[in-house]
């Protein structure tokens, strides 16, 4: 009842200035509204990042070829090779899934249709790639294991190679040409957009594994990446070093010579990319947490201003039975509202932004402001209306009613 | 409000020896000297002197908003020097009703919430907050002018907003310094004559003035100088308006 009286008398007493009040907590304005564009353009960073990783699933492992820098020196070329891949699956238990992948041409192999040509990212992969993936054919199909077992010249392409090419927009059953052979469109891939408006994702051709095998050179194995999944993730550990363990003896390493290959699995990976993205929000948050604080001292001097402009009408109010504790009570509440008003306005301009950069930088797509970002800005704001409110509040209240009436 | 018998009486306020001064420099002023005064339900009373022969410092310490250096004061017979200033704060709103010189309106509020506020700080539903507060506007004239801004009254309509919010909480008494002291002559006619309404109506009223016209309109003239009481005057007819 009190409360509600003097949160009445406090908002009658914003209102009745608004501008000033907008003006006044310009700070926490900005302050709110940037730690609510950081932290949602951050989420939707880490959101994209994850999500790419969680393609795998927890339970995948990627083995890519790894040379140290001096065995690099001396002439070494780690490579993985089908051989590898065939050694893997009959050798290490508890495994499912194993997907080669087989880079063609990692940054461009030449294409063409009629006479056009474009360059394109080729891999060479099995159809259990698309299980589970990011990347799945929007119209057609995959690659399935009957294109594999026959090797037969096949190729799901992405949308950028439809444009670059100028293919119809329903390209199944023409054919492309690369590496001088006639390949068949058998589908299209869904759309991903643009990796950090640099890297089109969306130029992307994927062929039957074998047939990538045969087109590669017959003098050197190619060289391949491992994606696989493991039936259970307790066993991450032991699959590992029994992975490690086939290929050490495959690649003749001796025990003194380091592995020239690298198991990740995704789950560390998320762990540690979420780990960093957390840190970054915090420092941020930490920022932001400072730059509240000056905005609080901002509407303290403002307040602090005001209850002076008001001696007189404080002063009547006295008069008429106001106690110390109500014009207490009300002054802080007037500068808590103050700031609440400021977070309200930071939330808005933050979502605002946050929407607008979304919606320029594909790969934020998914940048939001999370619930608990709102309740704790809105939160943090109050604490520190009501710290700095305490100041100006006890100022008005300890006024002398008879020099409060009598001040000009 | 009941209209008690003037005679016999117990006061509704009793000052004894109430001192005030005040520190200038190595000086002290003495606004107050000494001053021995009672004052029984529904009189109507003036203090009047030239200025500073401490008129308002008088009614400042009777209103509760001041406290005497010296001297004890009962006010229907508590003792206000033992009292803190929250203790105070509740007296001045329910006891006391203050009207100005300069009106002391709240810019912000319109004439409806400026006679609500002193039932505010009483804990007043605020339904039952508006109905007395258009109640006692209506009281002065001024049902029309309920949502009317101070800056949009006239400085008569202004006074009259202001003795609706001293008289909406029904105090024990009335206390008016130099009311008609910013009104012009006629205006300042329609306010002595609202006061006499109220006295006959059995308010108890304290007005302050410098002027002995305004204070003929009292039933009793208490007569200051230099701080003290010089004079003490009851009528037996009240002068005409
Ligand atoms: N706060 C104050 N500090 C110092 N002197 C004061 C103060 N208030 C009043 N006085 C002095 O006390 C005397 C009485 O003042 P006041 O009660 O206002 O007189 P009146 O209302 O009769 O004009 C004056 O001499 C005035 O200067
Ligand atoms: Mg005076």
């Amino acid at each position: 009842m009190r409360l509600l009286e003097a949160a009445r008398a406090a908002w009658n007493a914003i209102r009745a200035h608004l501008l000033r009040a907008a003006l006044t907590v310009l700070g926490m304005v900005i302050g709110v509204a940037a730690v609510i564009v950081v932290v949602a353009v951050l989420q939707g960073f880490a959101h994209t990042i994850t999500s790419q990783f969680k393609s795998l699933g927890s339970n995948g492992l990627i083995i890519v070829p790894y040379e140290t820098r001096r065995a690099a020196l001396a002439g070494r070329q780690a490579r993985l090779t089908p051989g590898d891949l065939i050694a893997i699956r009959q050798q290490v238990r508890g495994i499912e899934d194993v997907v080669p992948m087989l880079p063609m041409a990692r940054f461009g192999g030449t294409v063409r249709y009629d006479n056009r040509s474009t360059a394109s990212s080729i891999t060479a992969t099995t159809p259990a790639f698309a299980r589970g993936g990011v990347q799945y054919p929007a119209q057609g199909r995959f690659i399935v294991p009957g294109d594999d077992a026959t090797r037969r010249p096949v190729a799901v392409i992405g949308d950028a190679v439809i444009k670059n090419l100028s293919l119809p927009a329903h390209p199944e059953g023409h054919y492309i040409q690369m590496f001088g052979t006639w390949f068949k469109v058998v589908g299209v891939l869904n759309k991903l957009g643009t990796l950090l408006g640099v890297l089109n994702q969306d130029n992307q051709i994927y062929i039957p594994f074998e047939t990538g095998v045969s087109l590669s050179g017959r003098s050197t194995p190619p060289e391949i990446v491992i994606q696989l999944q493991v039936a259970r993730a307790r066993e991450i550990d032991s699959i590992k070093s029994r992975i490690t363990r086939v290929l050490r003896q495959r690649h003749h390493l001796q025990a003194a010579q380091q592995d020239d290959f690298k198991i990740q699995s995704s789950g560390q990976l998320i762990k540690a990319l979420t780990k960093v993205f957390d840190i970054i929000t915090l420092v941020v948050a930490g920022i932001v947490g400072i730059a509240l604080l000056v905005g609080g001292v901002g509407i303290m001097n403002v307040l602090l201003v005001s209850v002076t402009e008001r001696t007189r009408e404080i002063g009547v109010l006295k008069s008429l039975g106001a106690t110390r504790g109500d014009i207490l009570l009300q002054f802080i509440l007037e500068a808590v509202l103050l700031s609440i008003l400021g977070a309200l306005i930071g939330l808005s301009l933050g979502w605002g932004l946050s929407a607008l950069v979304a919606h320029l930088v594909p790969p934020l797509a998914a940048a939001r402001v999370p619930g608990w970002l709102v309740a704790l800005a809105l939160g943090f704001t109050a604490i520190v209306g009501l710290i700095f409110g305490i100041a100006p509040a006890a100022k008005a209240a300890a006024l002398d009613p008879i020099d409060a009436l009598r001040y000009e | 409000m009941s209209a008690l018998p003037i005679a016999d009486a117990a006061p509704l306020l009793e000052l004894r020896g109430i001192t005030k001064r005040y520190r200038m420099g190595d000086s002290h002023v003495h606004a107050l000297q000494d001053v021995d005064l009672a004052i029984t339900r529904n009189e109507y009373v003036a203090f009047i002197g030239p200025s500073g022969s401490g008129k308002t410092t008088l009614m400042n310490i009777v209103g509760c908003l001041d406290r005497p250096s010296a001297g004890t004061y009962f006010l229907n017979g508590k003792n206000v020097e033992d009292m803190d200033d929250t203790q105070l704060a509740r007296i001045r709103n329910r006891e006391i009703g203050f009207v100005f010189q300069n009106f002391n309106l709240l810019g912000r509020a319109d004439a409806l919430h400026n006679v609500m506020q002193p039932l505010v700080y009483r804990g007043t539903p605020l339904r039952e907050r508006r109905r007395l507060a258009t109640e006692a506007l209506q009281r002065v004239g001024l049902a029309q002018r309920l949502d009317h801004l101070p800056n949009q009254l006239s400085g008569g309509q202004r006074q009259r907003v202001a003795i609706a919010r001293a008289l909406v909480g029904s105090p024990s008494i009335l206390l008016a310094d130099e009311p008609t002291g910013n009104l012009d002559s006629s205006t300042a006619q329609e306010i002595m004559a609202m006061f006499a309404t109220l006295h006959e109506a059995g308010n108890t009223i304290v007005l302050v003035t410098h002027d002995a016209e305004v204070a003929a309109h009292a039933h009793r003239t208490i007569t200051l100088r230099d701080g003290r009481v010089i004079g003490d005057a009851r009528r037996a007819t009240p002068g005409a308006a």
